[in-house]
C-alpha cells in the first residue's frame, strides 16, 4: 500500500480573542503578524486561518520543535498543537498514526481518542472514528488502557476539508491577547526581579512595552547597563521588539543628595524618574507607564510613597505585580528566564544614596516642599536631551 | 589608558605573543605523536619546563595546567587524597585566594579537619605561628606566598625549611601566583600562573618536589606522567616560557613606584594604607579611601581610563573574608582600592592616579 507522504503542521489555537465579537479580525491580524515575525528566522511557513485556529505549515519539511517553542511565547495563542496530516482515509490514519504517536503513547498508561468531523462527507461518524482509531491504538500499544474520564493522553483526530489531522495533546500557549492590540506603554526598568515580570504581564494584555532605564555612572557600572540590556533581549521572546531609553541620571541624583532631606531621597528620586518618563511618554507616544512596584516591598512602595510617586505621573501607571508577593514574582521571573540575570549583583541607581532611615509614610505636601528647594527642571531637560536609545529585535 | 590592575591579569608581552604565534605556525604537533614533529613539540615543552623551574629555583616535576585554580585544586585534593592514611588535618590561612579557600571548604565537607590561621593573630611571625599549629595529625599545610588583595608576604622558603626540619612528613603547598618571578617561593607543591607574568590566560603550572605524591583529578590519555591528562597546549606553554624569560629580574622599578604612591597617598587625608610596609610586595598597594565606596571610586577612575581593582569589596553582601584576616575593618574594606603595577607603569601614571583620587575624594566623600 502506498501512503501519502506525511506532513506535519502546527495548529495555534486562539486564546481569549476567540471570544471577541465584530472586532475579532483586528486582533487576528495582529496575532498573525506577530507569529510571522517570530517564526521568520526559522524558515518559510504557510499560514491559514480557520475556526479560531491558525494552521502553520512549513513549506519545506524540517524540525518543528523550535517553532513550537517560539509559538508558546506569543501572546494571544491559547494552545499549540502539532499534528500529522493524512489522507482522509480511515485505513491510512489507522496504519500511520501509531508510529507518529509512539513516543507519547509509550510513556503513558491511559488514553482516549477525541474525534471531530467538520467534513461531513467523510463516511464515518464521529463516534465511529473514535472507536476505530482507539482500537487501532490499543492494538499497537497493548499496555494502554482507555480512560474516557481522566486520560493521560488525549489523541485528537479532526477530519477537515484538507485532510485528517492527528495529534496527541496540546501545549498550553502564553494566553493573553496579541502584543500591539492595546497600544504601547513605557516600563521603568531597574534591572531587578520585578520590572521584567511587570513587562511580561502587561505585554500579555496586548501592550507594546518599551523600557526606560536610569544610569548613574560612576555610582553604577557599565555592567548594570549590560544587565538591563540582557533583560531586554530576554523579554523580546514575549514582548516582541523592545526599545530601551537610557537616561543619564547622575547629576540629578547628586543634586538631590545635596539639596533635599535624606529621608526623602528615595521618594523624590522616584518622582523625578516619573517626570522624565512623562516627557519620554509624551514625545514618543506612549499611553501609560509601567512599574514593577509591589505593595509594601520596600520603603518606596508603601501606600503613602506610591501616592507621592503617582502624583508626579501624568499617565496612568500600571503596576501589575502590586498584589503579588516575592515568591509569585520570582516564579514568573524564572519562567520567563529573567531571574538569573536580575539577581546579578550590580549596583543600580535605586540603591545609590539609599537613606539609612527612609520615610515610609511621606506626606505629599512635605515632599513637594522638599523637592522645590532645588530647581530640577534644567537638569531634567538635560537628561531628557541626552537619552540614548537601544533597540532589541525578536530572535536576534 | 593607565592599567594598574596587574594583580588581576597582565598584558601579554610581545615576546610571549611572538612565541605563541611561532609555535602555532611551526610547532603545532601533538607532543604525544611518535613522529619528528611530535618530538619537536615535546622538546619545546621540556625546554619551557626548564625555564620555569629555573625561575622558581626548584628541581623536580612541573605539570602544566589550565591555570592556578586548577594547580591549587590539584595540589590540595591530590595531596589530601594521597596522604589521607597519615592523618586528617590540613592547615591553611584565612587569607587564601578562593581557588584554595573553596577547595578547602570542599575538603572539610569531605571530612578533613581544616584549620585556617589569620595573619592578624601573628602579623610579624606568621611563619612560626603556622609551624607551631602543626599537630601530629597534620598531613598538609597550604599557605600563599603573597596575598592577592593586600600584598602581604609569607616567607615560604623559611616556612618550608622550618616545616621540613621539624615535620619532614608534612607536605607544604604554596599558591605562589602573586609572587612568582618577583620573590622566592618554596614548597613541596607550588602553584603558578602565566597570565600574572605577561603570559596568556588558560595556562598555569604545578611544581612538585621529587617524591611528593598526589592523585590526578583529570583522567584521559595519560599525558604528563598520567598526572594531568590532556594534550599539552604547546602555544600557551611557549608563551609562558617566553614571558618568564622576559620578566625583569630586578624589582627596583616596582619598589620605586610603590614608595612614590605611598608617599603621595600619605599626604591625602583619610586615606589608610592596608598593605604592610615591611612585608608587602612592592607590586601591590592596597588602601582605603575612607568615606568613599570602592566601586564608586573605581568607576570614577575608569572615566579617566585609569583601571584599578576594588580589592575585595563586593556589593550586595558578598564580602570577602580576607580583609578581616588582616584586621581590616569592614568599613575600610568597603572603600578599598587595590593598585598593582607592572614594569610598564610610570611615575606619570602615579601622578594621574593620585590627582584623580583627590578629585574623587572631593566629590564623593561623605
Amino acid at each position: 500500500m502506498i501512503y501519502m507522504i506525511m506532513k506535519e503542521v502546527i495548529m495555534a489555537k486562539y486564546g481569549e480573542i476567540a471570544l471577541k465579537g465584530l472586532n475579532k479580525s483586528t486582533f487576528e491580524d495582529i496575532l498573525v503578524k506577530n507569529i510571522k515575525r517570530r517564526l521568520k528566522p526559522l524558515g518559510e511557513f504557510e499560514y491559514t486561518r480557520r475556526q479560531s485556529t491558525i494552521y502553520i505549515e512549513p513549506v519545506k519539511e524540517f524540525d518543528l520543535d523550535p517553532a513550537v517553542k517560539r509559538l508558546c511565547t506569543v501572546f494571544g495563542i491559547g494552545a499549540v498543537q502539532r499534528c500529522a496530516v493524512y489522507e482522509k482515509d480511515m485505513d491510512v490514519i489507522k496504519a500511520k498514526c501509531p508510529e507518529y504517536l509512539r513516543d507519547t503513547l509509550e510513556a503513558a498508561s491511559t488514553f482516549k481518542v477525541e474525534a471531530k468531523r467538520s467534513d461531513k462527507s467523510f463516511p464515518l461518524k464521529t463516534p465511529d472514528i473514535q472507536a476505530e482509531l482507539g482500537d487501532a491504538l490499543s492494538d499497537a500499544f497493548p499496555h494502554l488502557k482507555v480512560d474516557v474520564h481522566d486520560p493521560q493522553v488525549t489523541v485528537f483526530c479532526e477530519i477537515r476539508d484538507k485532510g485528517a489531522y492527528v495529534s496527541a495533546g496540546r501545549i498550553a500557549g502564553a494566553g493573553g491577547i496579541p502584543v500591539g492590540s492595546s497600544g504601547k506603554a513605557l516600563l521603568l526598568l531597574s534591572g531587578g526581579i520585578d520590572s521584567p515580570v511587570a513587562a511580561y504581564m502587561m505585554a500579555k494584555r496586548g501592550l507594546i512595552v518599551d523600557g526606560i532605564h536610569f544610569q548613574s555612572p560612576p555610582y553604577t557600572s557599565e555592567r548594570a547597563l549590560m544587565k538591563v540590556q540582557t533583560l531586554c533581549e530576554k523579554l523580546t521572546a514575549y514582548c516582541g521588539d523592545i526599545k530601551l531609553y537610557c537616561v543619564p541620571f547622575t547629576e540629578i541624583q547628586e543634586a538631590l543628595r545635596d539639596n533635599c532631606p535624606e529621608e526623602y531621597f528615595t521618594v523624590i528620586m522616584r518622582r523625578l524618574m516619573m517626570k522624565i518618563a512623562n516627557r519620554t511618554a509624551e514625545s514618543c507616544g506612549y499611553g501609560a507607564l509601567i512599574t514593577g512596584e509591589s505593595m509594601g516591598q520596600v520603603a518606596s512602595q508603601t501606600l503613602r510613597a506610591i501616592q507621592c510617586t503617582d502624583a508626579a505621573a501624568k499617565f496612568p501607571v500600571f503596576r501589575p505585580v502590586i498584589g503579588m508577593d516575592k515568591k509569585e514574582i520570582t516564579d514568573i521571573a524564572r519562567k520567563i528566564d529573567t531571574f538569573e540575570t536580575s539577581v546579578l549583583p550590580y549596583e543600580d541607581c535605586c540603591t545609590v544614596f539609599t537613606p539609612k532611615h527612609p520615610k515610609t509614610r511621606p506626606v505629599l505636601s512635605e515632599i513637594e516642599k522638599a523637592e522645590s528647594a532645588f530647581d530640577f527642571e534644567p537638569l531634567i531637560n538635560e537628561a531628557v536631551e541626552n537619552i540614548t536609545v537601544y533597540r532589541y529585535k525578536v530572535g536576534e | 589608558m593607565i592599567y594598574l590592575d596587574n594583580a588581576a591579569t597582565t598584558r601579554p608581552c610581545d615576546k610571549a605573543v611572538k612565541a605563541a604565534s611561532d609555535a602555532a605556525r611551526d610547532t603545532f604537533a601533538n607532543a604525544s605523536s611518535l613522529h619528528k614533529m611530535g618530538i619537536n613539540s615535546e622538546k619545546l615543552i621540556n625546554n619551557a619546563k626548564q625555564v620555569i623551574l629555573k625561575r622558581l629555583g626548584c628541581e623536580g616535576e612541573l605539570l602544566f595546567t589550565s591555570g592556578a585554580t586548577e594547580s591549587n585544586n590539584l595540589a590540595l585534593f591530590g595531596a589530601a587524597e594521597a596522604y589521607k592514611r597519615r592523618g586528617n588535618t590540613i592547615i591553611s590561612t584565612a587569607a587564601e585566594h578562593p581557588s584554595v579557600a573553596r577547595a578547602l571548604d570542599r575538603l572539610e565537607k569531605l571530612g578533613y579537619n581544616v584549620i585556617r590561621l589569620a595573619p592578624k593573630d601573628a602579623p610579624d611571625n606568621f611563619e612560626e605561628y603556622i609551624l607551631d599549629s602543626i599537630t601530629p595529625d597534620t598531613i598538609l599545610v597550604s599557605c600563599m606566598t603573597v596575598n592577592n588583595e593586600i600584598g602581604y608576604i609569607t616567607d615560604t622558603p623559611k616556612l618550608y625549611r622550618m616545616i621540613k626540619r621539624k615535620h619532614p612528613d608534612v607536605i607544604f603547598h604554596t599558591d605562589a601566583v602573586q609572587g612568582f618571578c618577583r620573590i622566592p617561593a618554596a614548597g613541596d607543591l607550588i602553584s603558578v600562573s602565566a597570565h600574572k607574568v605577561h603570559g596568556f590566560k588558560g595556562i598555569g603550572a604545578l611544581y612538585a618536589a621529587r617524591g611528593v605524591r598526589f592523585a590526578p583529578m583529570i583522567y584521559g590519555g595519560g599525558q604528563q606522567k598520567n598526572l594531568r591528562s590532556g594534550t599539552e597546549p604547546v602555544e600557551l606553554i611557549a608563551a609562558f616560557s617566553a614571558a618568564v624569560e622576559a620578566y625583569p629580574t630586578d624589582n627596583s622599578h616596582y619598589d620605586m613606584l610603590n614608595k612614590l604612591l605611598r608617599d603621595r597617598l600619605s599626604a591625602l587625608s583619610g586615606v589608610k594604607i592596608n598593605s604592610p610596609r615591611d612585608r608587602g610586595i612592592s607590586g601591590i598597594l592596597s588602601f582605603s579611601v575612607q568615606g568613599v565606596r570602592s566601586e564608586i571610586m573605581l568607576h570614577f577612575l575608569e572615566e579617566e581610563e585609569i583601571y584599578v581593582s576594588s580589592g575585595s569589596a563586593c556589593s550586595k553582601g558578598k564580602v570577602s573574608s580576607v580583609p578581616d584576616a588582616f584586621g581590616i575593618s569592614a568599613k575600610d574594606a568597603d572603600s578599598t582600592i587595590r593598585v598593582s603595577f607592572s614594569h610598564e607603569n610610570t611615575v606619570e601614571d602615579i601622578d594621574k592616579l593620585v590627582n584623580r583620587l583627590e578629585q574623587g575624594i572631593k566629590r564623593f566623600r561623605r
